[in-house]
């Protein structure tokens, strides 16, 4: 597929607010890049005329309970067909920061046995409790599923801001280990916090600024094709962006964020 | 209520005719404080006369329209009103001061200043930038998580008012100490713990949510602000200048968009000018409003397209007041008169009457005007976006204000009666109060020293509390109030609002109420020239300011003499730095009953970067490198952070010389412009040794400093020396190589090379005598300033 074929569509709702940002990212690249209110979506729209499905940040609905539930029971309720189709056909979906977990939610990530019909983890309050803002270490663990990021090396430590209140991936206390297992042997784990040097966090504080079980800032489902991360990689796309910019004698021209979007955008054009 | 005064009519609801044709001036009191009107019996006086011509008694909902109206929050009687001092007088704080100073500056890039619910300069490729600072003290003090997020959700509304997209927000607070003796609180004063967690909370809850970042701020300390929490919101947007549409015309349909009305901030601006008591809690809990950031959220996109496609012919936010002072606002505005049906405001729930429908202060609502051939168009924006919109009525030739409740007639006034109110005469005094400066012996251990300055509330890191604001969403925030790795404290925040420009905009501020204490003047100059140099520190220019002031009950006149003094100072320092106010708001009867507010005077700076590659940041970049201190010290410790540490206040409040700090900032932004600094931090509370400990600790690097290199006048003593808070002074960092050029540009200039980066990381500084005087590790600094507000325990 062309490059400039690509349509991608960045989905919004009441309270989501990091739309314009990863429209720009998208767009920055060189592909066609939409933000549509889902409202929008339902009465005027086709979502199969998108090849990549975007949930960004924010506060869906208000998050007054469970972050990201009440948009993902909403979706479910008005939009589940052409979602299951876009699954089906391996259409790729990035959800970030309540986009995770709105997937998480709807049962699309980690969807082990593939979309579930509850959820079968949670993205939880933060421990140390709290909404923080601030910029992390990643470590790319994935083996090269991840459609969203097959492009970085393996082992690779990268960095992006985080800015959330509930990031804690937990899945139930008895299941953990079992859970854990499957995703490691189906290489669904892509981000893992860790420090400068590489070395991950193991639940160590504030390297891993959440709590989040194995370290875990990012995963994608078994096919790959969907993936979620509570970092912000459209936060990280240019050098201004950086925290450290005014340190460095030479600026590349991006950040770490971009590899993101590069990737996926590099796996469309591939195919035809 | 007594019947005779207060008369039902035959109405299902209620809605009474006052019976003031006959009322004695007693009984106007008494009507006044039955209503809650805080109106004055010159006011009440006046209201009787008009009705007395219209031969008639008026409704509760015209008198509760009248008294909003004419409010200090609303009319700014204090500003606007006359003032005795010594014999003079004086028509017009705002005008004969602050607006003064703008007009004579007159600068060609101010778009639209004291106009509209915000003013506006002009930036870049068509685009203006629109900024807005409010304070929210009294709701915070009664419900410090609501009071603080309808502060940010008012102010945030009154960027919109202007046609901006909100872009970033600002947040300056005011506590007392977190330690406070729990005994010591009087009834009804909650404690500075509370009251700065909840405050805190409720400004993350709101911007976070919105999704706009918050990238500047202050906390300070201050006892006076235990009985009288001082929240300063500010917000800044960004508008296509050629969107900027304020045409309303009689016919054009009134529509009400947002949330619901109800109960919620009802007599909030009556509220709002009166003291504090033990009582207010109980009396006045439902002047606080309740917040929604994420209704605002979508009225906020709803608004941005009927902008974009030029559909509406005005718009305004519903704030103090509410309707009453957004539908008779915009009137008054477009020289038209106003009808409006009450019976079709949304509600939240059934059985408000009519004047609270109309003064209620319901959060998240704006008013726009319609060309009715738009209205349809307007309406499905609305509803796309899940927002409630209605036309609630119409501008009309006539220039009467009439209001119906379902048929019935309720209000009918005329328009230049209600705008008209009577013009207040005050009187000022100035005290003169004798300070005298502390007699003590110079500490043995400066090292020491330096750690509890690093340690003290008002210097000590706040970023427990910056990390819970999101500064980053949008993605536009490129110099970030917290540094790199250590998270040192930038001086400033900058922005890059357009995708197709590397034009920023650079947001400081500036407070320093301890000066107040001495004397308010100086606290202006001090905190205008606070504003501008922290500015100036990261690359900014083409300055322009904001006032909020935050001032005890000027009905005391040594209140106002104070207040009169700081406007003076205002006047003289915009003059000095041709840096124009464009907007201000004020805050006063700030009282409780722990006495009155120190006076407190926030300015806001909002200047331009050219290129954001050229932005400075504070952080030390590389050992070798060489430190200058730029600008003249002085033995100003008066109200400084280190006599407050010894027990002192003192009486040598740091001055400001305009002229020569004009000429210092020139040179030290030319330096920035030909890349020639490394890194730059401005000398503020805490003086010369808090600000090079900050620079070392954020960049990782030692500093080996000579206090006898330091330019002045009779600096004797270390330790004045280290910790003098003069103003107009930074400290930059210069490679080697620009040396040369560096000097060169300096010249005739106050500017001193006083040490060097070093690779050891430790901030060593020689005394004036050329003995060690402070010899300390990085890590143990940056301890001593992250420990107090860590929130660890």
């Amino acid at each position: 597929m062309k490059l400039e074929e690509i349509k991608v569509c960045v989905m919004r709702v009441g309270g989501t607010n990091c739309d314009s940002e990863t429209q720009r990212a998208f767009q920055e690249l060189g592909v066609q890049a939409e933000t549509l209110h889902v409202n929008e979506l339902i009465k005027r729209r086709n979502l199969l005329d998108y090849q990549v499905l975007v949930f960004p940040g924010g506060f869906s609905f208000g998050d007054y309970v469970r972050s990201g539930v009440i948009f993902a029971r909403w979706l479910s309720a008005k939009l589940d067909k052409e979602i299951e189709t876009f699954v089906d056909e391996g259409r790729p979906i990035l959800g970030i920061c309540n986009g995770f977990q709105i997937l998480v939610e709807y049962g699309l990530l980690p969807g082990l046995e593939g979309v579930s019909t509850y959820p079968e983890a949670t993205l939880t309050t933060n421990e140390p409790q709290g909404f923080k803002c601030q910029w992390v270490y990643l470590k790319h663990e994935n083996k090269g599923k991840c459609a969203f990021t097959n492009k970085i090396p393996a082992g690779k430590v990268v960095r992006m801001p985080i800015a959330h209140g509930e990031g804690r991936l937990l899945f139930p206390k008895e299941k953990e280990q079992e859970m854990l297992a499957k995703l490691n042997n189906n290489d669904m784990v892509v981000f893992r916090y860790c420090d400068k040097n590489g070395n991950i966090a193991d639940g160590k504080y504030p390297a891993n600024p959440n709590g989040s079980f194995y370290d875990i800032a990012g995963i994608c489902n078994r096919d790959g094709n969907i993936f979620g991360l509570m970092p912000h990689p459209e936060r990280a796309m240019y050098w201004w962006q950086q925290p450290d910019w005014t340190r460095q004698q030479q600026m590349l021209q991006y950040g770490d964020g971009k590899l993101i979007f590069q990737s996926i955008i590099d796996n469309l054009t591939k195919k035809c | 209520m007594n019947d005779n005064l207060f008369i039902h009519r035959k109405t299902s609801y209620a809605l009474y005719e006052v019976a003031l044709a006959k009322a004695t001036n007693q009984q106007l009191v008494e009507i006044s404080n039955e209503l809650a009107l805080g109106s004055s019996l010159q006011e009440m006086k006046s209201i009787q006369t008009y009705f007395k011509k219209e031969d008639r008694n008026p409704t509760d909902v015209e008198l509760q329209t009248i008294s909003q109206t004419w409010s200090e929050h609303c009319y700014h009687k204090t500003f606007k009103g006359r003032i005795r001092l010594d014999g003079k007088e004086i028509d017009s704080l705002f005008k004969t001061y602050i607006a003064k100073a703008t007009k004579e500056i007159n600068p060609p890039w101010c778009f639209s200043v004291f106009e509209d619910n915000a003013g506006i300069v002009r930036f870049d490729k068509g685009y203006g930038i629109a900024v807005k600072v409010e304070t929210h003290n009294h709701p915070s003090a009664v419900e410090p998580f609501g009071g603080a997020a309808t502060g940010v959700g008012g102010v945030i509304r009154d960027i919109l008012g202007v046609w901006a997209d909100p872009i970033a927000c600002t947040d300056v607070l005011g506590f007392g100490p977190l330690d406070y003796d729990y005994n010591k609180l009087p009834a009804g004063v909650k404690h500075p713990k509370y009251v700065y967690m909840g405050v805190t909370a409720g400004i993350s809850a709101y911007g976070n949510n919105m999704g706009i970042p918050t990238v500047n701020g202050a906390i300070y300390f201050d006892d006076s602000y235990t009985g009288n929490v001082t929240v300063y919101c500010g917000c800044i947007g960004l508008l296509p200048l050629n969107k900027f549409i304020k045409n309303a015309k009689p016919e054009h349909a009134i529509v009400l968009a947002g949330g619901k009305t109800g109960r919620d901030g009802i007599h909030g601006v009556t509220f709002a000018s009166a003291e504090l008591t033990e009582k207010s809690e109980e009396i006045s809990r439902p002047a606080v409003q309740i917040a929604d950031p994420i209704e605002e959220e979508k009225v906020k996109r709803a608004l941005i397209e009927i902008r974009d496609l030029l559909l509406a012919s005005s718009t305004t936010d519903l704030g103090g007041g509410g309707l009453s002072s957004a539908v008779g606002e915009t009137a008054e505005k477009f020289d038209c008169g106003a009808t409006v049906e009450l019976g079709k405001v949304p509600l939240k729930y059934q059985g408000l009457a009519p004047w609270e429908v109309y003064i209620s202060e319901s959060q998240e609502r704006m008013l726009l005007t319609v060309p009715p051939e738009n209205l349809e168009r307007v309406m499905a924006i609305f509803e796309k976006e899940d927002v409630e919109a209605t036309a609630i009525g119409k501008l009309t030739t006539e220039r009467r204000l009439q209001l119906n409740f379902h048929d019935e007639k309720v209000a009918d006034m005329d328009m230049t009666f209600l705008f008209n109110p009577c013009k207040s005469m005050k009187t000022a005094t100035l005290e003169t109060l004798s300070f005298t400066e502390p007699t003590f012996p110079e500490p043995e251990n400066l090292t020491e020293t330096l750690m509890q300055l690093l340690s003290a509330p008002n210097i000590a890191s706040k970023e427990s509390v910056i990390r819970t604001y999101d500064h980053e969403v949008k993605g536009n925030t490129t110099l970030k109030p917290l540094q790199g790795e250590y998270a040192g404290p930038n001086d400033a925040a900058v922005l890059k609002p357009l995708d197709d420009s590397w034009k920023g905009l650079a947001i400081s501020c500036g407070m320093n109420p301890n000066y107040g204490k001495i004397d308010a003047y100086w606290m202006a100059a001090s905190a205008i020239d606070e504003a501008v140099r922290n500015n100036i520190a990261v690359g900014g220019r083409r300055i322009a300011l904001l006032d909020n002031f935050t001032w005890g009950n000027p009905e005391k006149p040594e209140r106002l003499g104070s207040l009169v003094r700081a406007c003076q100072a205002c006047y003289d320092f915009a003059k000095a730095f041709r840096t124009p106010f464009i907007s201000g708001k004020d805050s006063l009867y700030n009282e409780s009953p722990l006495g009155p507010v120190t006076p407190t005077l926030l300015i806001t700076a909002i200047g331009i970067v050219p290129n954001i590659q050229f932005t400075t940041s504070m952080d030390l970049k590389a050992p070798g490198n060489l430190l200058y201190v730029v600008g003249e010290t002085f033995n100003e410790l008066g109200g400084s952070e280190y006599y407050k540490l010894k027990g002192y206040l003192g009486a040598s409040v740091p001055k400001v010389k305009g002229a020569k700090a004009k000429r210092t900032f020139k040179a030290v932004t030319k330096a920035i412009d030909l890349g020639l600094i490394k890194s730059c931090h401005d000398l503020s509370e805490g003086g010369l040794a808090v600000a090079a400990a900050e620079m070392a600790f954020a960049g990782g690097y030692g500093l080996e400093l000579d206090l006898g290199k330091v330019p002045g006048k009779a600096l004797e003593r270390n330790d004045f020396v280290l910790f003098s808070e003069s103003n107009s002074r930074f400290l930059v960092e210069v490679s080697e190589k620009d040396r040369q050029e560096f000097e060169a540009l300096m010249k005739g200039k106050t500017c001193s090379k006083i040490g060097k980066v070093t690779k050891d990381e430790k901030l060593l500084i020689h005394g004036l005598n050329r003995k060690i005087v402070v010899d300390a590790s990085l890590a143990e600094l940056r301890r001593s300033w992250k420990k107090t507000l860590s929130g660890e325990p």
